[in-house]
């Protein structure tokens, strides 16, 4: 430590500067691995060039993200610098000092959460929620929403026949019903002389997948966290009438609308499934939508984006994405502030977009132009109106290993009935917040 | 030569025993074939449908492995060089461009380093201490030896426990210094077991002369039961080395991104959007290729070692 | 740090230790020999399980570093012992702990039965049938999970070869009633081997004298494997059991990459548990009672197997 000290004060002296920022610094970066991870690479040399640091990037695929870096805070690791967390841990880290309180920083280099769009600042940086205490930037904005293959849609044939079976025309679903029965539709049938299914949809049971599946159906049946008035109360609320119709109604979709062997998908296995081929429509979140765009097989015209269409009570979408937070234990806190103040300036995230980012910044997604960019700007926007997001608490863990299981069961497993998986949740989380000290 | 011995088999049943074996060790083969081929197929053959077993070969699954990738995008098309060597012409065929060498590297040396590092540790400390509970009267040595090996009955998940805490308390965390030392502890009780056994088996008077010519006990260790031990010592050394590069509850839950392993690395490689097959099995068979071979080659000791420390008694 | 075991191996030493370590008396040397050991095992295994046993009887969690750690008496334990999901991961692991035990031995057994008719080449293919034992458990699970994949896996594909069943249409780690025996295979397949040896160092260690007096009284080849093959190898058997009941016990790499536990918690074995409640719920007082618990019980199931095992080696 002192011999450090000792180089760094020389170093100091020798360039004679005594700003911290004028020594190089290697800054680590931890983030999942994903397309836009990649893309976070190339626009960080922009930094890299202006601030003489270099980044250095760990990134790790989704099911083993919140394993891996939730270890890596509680085990006070010094790897991470900066970590692009996701959405839920910003109660615990917060909570727990494991990231650094950004007001001041924002207060003094004018960064201000009112030009992020408002459900990213709310889903990613505040805590406790609708607060204004800052754990984190916007970093980038996702939420689940559809993928399908438009080609398939606009067949002759098969719009007959859909319409002489179901009465309505195939195209876009326009509500969550109607998707069910498109997806039964495609179920099995040939299609060049190869057998394809209706949807591909998460079904993964070892992190978060058919939490953040299920949910975007949930929610549209008329599933609440807690009573709106009266916070933890959550009795009739997660185990409402609804709640219940909504979980029967993913189940019934999983078995009677996806490929065989679905029973732990997520991200990836849902890209596998849509671009060899194999499903006529995609959930997934919106991060995707530039690589199926790209791509060879089923990229351009043959696909389309959609919003999670409505249910019976309303219309929501699962939020995803990420802020970008500073995490406690950095030995290079100036230089990892001085990212994110790099990061947040709008021709930055204008870039990050055009890159395959997904800036949240107002500037970007309202600029007019934006919405016919890209053949998903729009769905993308419609999605990102009306997200809602799962527990933020600290112990969102638990919470979501509860619902995990408890849904895992009824949806793949079959144990049971929907209404006892929901009671059974309901008395997990009840649990859980008793030991919290919260009810 | 002693046909007429009741014991020997006859030629059928030679025949039918040869049979099913050579059937059974086909079955027991084939994943791993098919995880080595694999490897050398292209993404697309690897989720062929039926399964291809014929397939022209592709190093993609390999590249893939070792280096890290990013999409272009139109523009980046235009502007960037043309791809200048073959595993550079093979990404750029799929709209790829490599960026730098994967992680994959790295968490093969840390295998390597913590592998062999524990394994000096556990065979040198458990050593000294088998020669010690071979020769000399310890107090306590039976129970001590019992109580060396029930610790190897706790689940490595709850060890994993308190070692989490400790290694947070002393900084040991996601430290190649770290995994040694706890995979030493891990392998020193079977360890000293084994070689106990070993350094047994040596008789007490080669040492006895060995004093009785001026020798000091020191010298008799190293010059007489050193050598007359490097057997078992080394098919012990082979055992302790299989553990630690094989071990993953450990690493997935002390080791991030400086001291992970290749066993928690390997399942999480996933290709650029959708899980890549043959990178994973290129890994599989990088990492599996070493023991494979080393099993072959040294079959004789560890196949009397595996038998020897569990019959033992 | 290493001066410590020393400083007690010399209190130990009666005699005044000599200026130089060429004249340490049989004892130092004894002592400083075992030390190194005896201080690391101290260190990894011994205080670690003290520590579980006190975190056992507290709230405390290892993600909430400033929150007060209080002493909550025996709460953890009645709350595992009365919790129905602990007791059906229990189910789950007796199941895989029963069937892989069977088929192995079963397995096993017959392999090393028919390795020791001696026929040439006998030894390249035990070589090849040992293979799986030696590699990585995490490793051979996840490439496991692609040979099962249903359509495109060679699993799937191989079983509708011989069977005709559509490999589309079952999903040996999606299905629930198939799940159980996805691991019990993978398990079997790894495992065998281990078996196998100790067998076949049991059936080595059968004296010809025995065959031979048996023949001299006409007793049928039948007969000669009941009352001297069998009782001869039980021994070694048993150990093989013993030494494949533990493992399995513990088992978690190979599980949690095949199958995550899942569907539903239907594979979700003790240490898969285990895992969830200490590093993904970081509920560490409460996990540190389940690994108490599950401690006691291996040792104690062990230790009663071991009277057994004993038994039979006596007759």
């Amino acid at each position: 430590m002192k011999l450090t000290n000792l180089l760094a004060l020389t170093a100091i002296a020798l360039t004679g500067v005594s700003s911290s920022s004028a020594v190089a610094e290697d800054l680590t970066l931890c983030w999942a691995s994903w397309d836009p991870a990649n893309a976070l690479v190339e626009l960080s040399k922009d930094y890299e060039a202006k601030s003489g640091n270099t980044m250095h990037f760990e990134f790790v695929p989704w099911p083993n993200f919140a394993d891996r870096m939730l270890n890596e805070l509680n085990s006070g690791g010094k790897l991470c610098d900066l970590l692009i967390g996701d959405s839920q841990w910003v109660g615990g880290a917060a909570e727990n000092g494991q990231y650094i309180k950004l007001n001041d920083f924002f207060e003094k280099e004018g960064i201000s959460m009112d030009d992020f769009i408002p459900a990213t600042v709310v889903g990613y940086a505040e805590w406790p929620k609708n607060t204004p205490n800052y754990w984190a930037l916007p970093a980038y904005a996702d939420v689940v929403g559809w993928t399908y293959r438009k080609d398939w849609f606009s067949r002759p044939e098969l719009q007959k026949e859909f319409k002489a079976k179901y009465g309505y025309d195939l195209g876009v679903p326009s509500s969550l019903a109607h998707l069910k029965d498109i997806a039964q539709f495609f179920q099995n049938r040939k299609i060049d002389g190869k057998t394809v299914y209706g949807a591909a949809i998460y079904t993964e049971r070892g992190s978060e997948g058919i939490t953040m599946g299920v949910t975007n159906v949930l929610y549209n049946y008329g599933f609440e966290y807690q009573n709106p008035k009266k916070p933890y109360d959550m009795s009739g609320f997660v185990n409402s009438a609804g709640a219940v119709k909504g979980l029967e109604y993913y189940k019934d979709l999983y078995n009677t609308g996806t490929p065989p062997g679905s029973s732990d998908w997520y991200m990836s296995e849902d890209i596998d499934a849509y671009k060899s081929g194999q499903v006529a429509m995609q959930m997934n979140f919106a991060f995707v939508w530039p690589g199926m765009n790209a791509d060879s097989n089923v990229g351009g015209d043959r696909t389309g984006y959609f919003a999670n269409p409505p249910g019976p009570a309303g219309q929501f979408a699962q939020l995803g994405g990420q802020g970008i937070s500073v995490v406690a234990n950095t030995e290079h806190k100036d230089a990892a502030l001085a990212y994110i103040k790099w990061f947040a300036q709008p021709e930055i995230q204008k870039r990050w977009t055009a890159m395959g980012g997904a800036s949240a910044l107002r500037a970007v997604v309202e600029d007019p132009a934006f919405p016919d960019k890209q053949p998903y700007n729009r769905a993308f926007l419609d999605s990102m109106a009306i997200v809602k997001d799962f527990w933020a608490e600290p112990s969102y863990a638990e919470l979501l290993l509860a619902m995990q299981d408890r849904v895992h069961k009824y949806v793949i497993a079959g144990q049971g009935t929907a209404q006892e998986a929901l009671d059974g949740l309901l008395k997990d989380w009840i649990q859980t917040f008793e030991d919290e000290g919260k009810l | 030569m002693s046909n007429f011995s009741v014991t020997t088999p006859s030629k059928r049943q030679k025949w039918v025993a040869g049979i099913l074996v050579t059937l059974y060790a086909l079955i027991t083969l084939m994943p791993l074939v098919w995880i080595i081929m694999t490897g050398f197929k292209s993404s697309a053959d690897s989720i062929a449908y039926p399964p291809k077993v014929i397939f022209s070969p592709s190093l993609e699954g390999y590249v893939n492995l070792f280096t890290s990738q990013t999409r272009l995008t139109s523009e980046q098309v235009a502007t960037t060089p043309p791809p200048a060597t073959w595993y550079d012409k093979l990404v750029r065929s799929h709209q790829m461009v490599i960026v730098g060498p994967s992680r994959f590297g790295q968490r093969f040396l840390n295998s390597v380093i913590i592998g062999f590092g524990s394994t000096f540790l556990s065979v040198s400390l458990g050593t000294l201490a088998a020669y010690a509970f071979s020769r000399f009267k310890v107090p306590i040595k039976e129970d001590l030896l019992f109580f060396i090996l029930s610790t190897r009955m706790m689940p490595p998940i709850a060890a994993a426990i308190p070692i989490f805490l400790m290694f947070r308390e002393l900084g040991l965390s996601d430290t190649k210094l770290g995994m040694i030392l706890l995979y030493t502890g891990v392998n020193l009780s079977l360890a000293v077991w084994l070689l106990k056994g070993f350094i047994d088996e040596i008789p007490f008077e080669y040492e006895e002369a060995a004093l009785i010519d001026g020798y000091t006990r020191f010298q008799a260790f190293y010059k007489v039961v050193l050598p007359q031990a490097a057997t078992g010592i080394a098919s012990t050394a082979i055992f302790c080395l299989i553990f630690a590069w094989n071990e993953y509850a450990f690493a997935v839950l002390l080791t991030s991104g400086n001291a992970q392993t290749a066993p928690p690395f390997i399942p999480t490689i996933i290709g650029f959007g959708g899980l890549d097959w043959p990178a994973v099995a290129a890994g599989t068979t990088i990492f599996l290729l070493p023991i494979m071979i080393f099993t072959i080659l040294l079959r004789k000791h560890l196949l009397r070692g595996i038998t020897f420390g569990a019959v033992r008694k | 740090m290493s001066s410590s075991p020393m400083e007690c191996a010399a209190k130990v030493t009666p005699r005044p230790l000599a200026n130089s370590i060429r004249g340490l008396s049989d004892r130092g040397i004894a002592w400083l020999f075992v030390a190194p050991t005896i201080f690391l095992l101290l260190a990894i295994n011994i205080f670690p399980l003290i520590w579980t046993i006190y975190l056992s009887f507290t709230n405390f969690r290892a993600n909430r570093i400033g929150r007060e750690v209080k002493f909550i008496g025996l709460r953890n334990y009645e709350r595992i012992l009365s919790d129905p999901d602990i007791w059906q991961t229990m189910q789950a692991t007796a199941h895989f702990l029963l069937w892989t035990l069977f088929f192995q031995v079963l397995i096993g057994f017959t392999l090393a039965w028919l390795i020791n008719r001696k026929f040439k080449g006998n030894d390249m293919w035990t070589t090849i049938i040992v293979l799986p034992m030696m590699l990585s458990p995490a490793v051979v699970g996840n490439f496991w999970k692609f040979l099962y994949h249903p359509q495109t896996g060679l699993f799937n594909y191989v079983v509708q070869f011989f069977t005709g069943v559509d490999s589309s249409s079952f999903s040996m780690i999606g299905d629930v009633s198939l799940a159980p025996w996805a691991i019990v295979i993978v398990d079997t397949w790894m495992w065998t081997p281990f078996v196998m040896l100790i067998c076949l160092a049991g059936l080595r260690s059968i004296p010809d004298y025995l065959y031979e007096a048996a023949s001299v009284d006409r007793a049928s080849k039948w007969r000669q494997f009941w009352t001297i093959t069998i009782p001869m190898v039980l021994p070694f058997l048993m150990l093989a059991v013993l030494f494949r009941g533990i493992e399995n016990f513990k088992m978690f790499d190979l599980v949690v990459q095949l199958t995550g536990g899942g569907p539903g918690s239907i594979t979700e074995l003790t240490s898969i548990n285990l895992k969830r409640e200490a590093f993904e719920k970081w509920r560490t007082g409460y996990a540190s009672a389940y690994a108490v618990i599950l401690f006691v019980t291996v040792f104690g199931l062990a230790s009663i197997y071991v009277k057994a095992l004993n038994k039979v080696k006596e007759r």
